[in-house]
């Protein structure tokens, strides 16, 4: 039996991890979320801008890949912002970055119909060569990017009229499934002092501690956990301020799947581990 | 000539910027301007070199009909009609360019990337085997993480995430600043070699 269990064909482990996967969707549990430190730390600094102080930068800087991850982080952080009535800069370093964002745009605009381009948010195009138009835009952003997404001219946006540099961004949230955050630090961080927060996939996260540890990163949205995270302290300031938005908690949905998996997961390595014993103990008494 | 002259610019324009990361000149911040500027000029010609290249590739194995010659048929035929697309009808919101973005390639490649959590459960249940004391440990950590990076560990002990932020904080991170400072410190040291003209790869063989 244990012979059987240490050569088990992979495709069971596929299928028991695909049910884990979709009975949570199918049936939320709701397991509670805590917040923890470096989350509550971009949440505060959010919520330190005043309505006429100083924007923040969400730059969503991967391809689709990680979405499911980082796109609730997109759409909560857009979200918190608009609640807050925050200026928001919206770009991708990533060529397909700049469509999801725009995606995450689209949808929390649906809670949000007021919120007007040009005077509440500014959504920047593509441009190549991102680590040098961060080095533009910490000197001139009306050089940076002549245009915005929509083709209109920057300087006639009056979001933009008083906002020249990262003088004037309280915050750069760099949403990435690999390494943006450091060019985010090493340009704009390092060389400006904008202040610089990340929301990176959960296998890129241990990375981001050292960078935390010295204040270079303020923040960090750590995986499907930071987003769910997120989801919750924005959910929570929704409630306080008694707005009623159809929100869809996708993170904290995730989350309940990812909870599921981990279980099955570790019991799939315990009973590895057991039959690996066993069989050891009974091959050496053989 | 083909070597020495990208040798002679990468020498003076490395010492030039090192230099002028040093002095806040108005001056020199008129050079780092206008190095910005080329940089993203030279940038936009390296998109139009990447294009030719790409269609060079695929063209070629088309002709040739070389093994799998279909895919660079159905490679070619998405750029193509994608471009089209996009400089025809435009790209806002509800134009026909996002809607094949939304629908098609950002489930496919959102698709690709969570096929992976179904390998790494594989992978998991045969490598996390605790055959020796360091892979008990990695075995152990391991362990602890996932219960305590999903709010089941919450749910058990609250205490559980602080276990977690604490390994992430102190173990994890004297790890990473190790890694980090080799990996800086290599990077500083290539880049010298590179502006010193000892490294030179770059050149693309003309340097051989």
């Amino acid at each position: 039996m244990w012979n059987k269990l240490l050569n088990l064909d992979r495709r069971w482990i596929f299928i028991v991890t695909a049910i884990c996967v979709i009975l949570p969707f199918l049936f939320p549990i709701g397991f509670p979320t805590n917040v923890t430190p470096p989350t509550q730390r971009i949440y505060d600094k959010i919520e330190s801008v005043t309505e006429d102080g100083p924007a923040v930068i969400v730059s969503f800087d991967s391809d689709a890949a990680p979405l499911p991850e980082l796109y609730p982080m997109a759409v909560s952080l857009i979200r918190h912002c608009f609640i807050n009535n925050t200026k928001v800069i919206l770009w991708g370093m990533n060529m397909q970055g700049v469509g999801i964002i725009q995606m995450a745009l689209e949808d929390v605009k649906k809670d949000f119909p007021e919120k007007k381009s040009g005077i509440n948010y500014v959504l920047i195009p593509y441009l190549p060569y991102p680590a040098i138009i961060i080095m533009k835009m910490g000197e001139d952003m009306h050089k940076a990017f002549n245009t915005d997404y929509y083709g209109v001219s920057i300087d006639s946006l009056p979001m933009m009229k008083d906002i020249r540099n990262f003088d004037q961004i309280a915050l750069a949230v760099s949403l990435t499934g690999g390494s943006a955050w450091g060019t985010w630090v090493s340009f704009a961080n390092q060389k400006y002092g904008c202040k610089v927060a990340t929301g990176i996939t959960a296998v890129g996260a241990p990375d981001c501690y050292p960078y935390l540890q010295t204040g270079q990163l303020v923040g960090m949205l750590g995986g499907m956990k930071g987003a769910a995270e997120y989801e919750t302290l924005v959910e929570a300031k929704i409630a306080e301020k008694g707005l009623n938005f159809k929100t869809r908690k996708a993170a904290c949905i995730g989350m309940d799947t990812q909870s599921v998996v981990h279980i099955v997961m570790i019991i799939f390595i315990i009973l590895g581990n057991i039959a690996y014993f066993v069989t050891r103990r009974q091959r050496n008494v053989a | 000539m083909r070597k020495s002259i990208p040798l002679r610019i990468c020498l003076v324009s490395g010492i030039v910027m090192i230099i002028q990361f040093f002095i806040p000149h108005r001056y020199s911040q008129t050079v780092y301007n206008y190095t910005l500027d080329w940089l993203i000029v030279s940038g936009i010609f390296a998109i139009v070199i990447g294009l030719h290249s790409n269609f060079h590739l695929h063209i070629t194995r088309i002709v040739r009909k070389r093994k799998g010659w279909g895919y660079n048929v159905v490679t070619m035929a998405a750029t193509l009609s994608m471009a089209f697309i996009g400089i025809a009808f435009g790209i806002g919101a509800d134009s026909l360019f996002m809607k094949i973005y939304r629908n098609i390639e950002v489930p496919m490649d959102a698709t690709m990337f969570s096929l992976l959590g179904f390998f790494m459960a594989s992978a998991a249940f045969r490598a996390f085997r605790a055959k020796t004391k360091e892979a008990t440990v990695l075995l152990i950590v391991a362990l602890i993480i996932m219960i305590g990076r999903v709010p089941l560990g919450y749910f058990l002990w609250h205490r559980f995430p602080e276990l977690v932020e604490w390994i992430m904080m102190y173990p994890n991170m004297a790890a990473q600043r190790g890694i980090g400072l080799g990996i800086g410190l290599g990077m500083a040291a290539m880049e010298l070699k590179i502006i010193l003209g000892i490294e030179r790869g770059w050149l693309g063989g003309a340097g051989d």
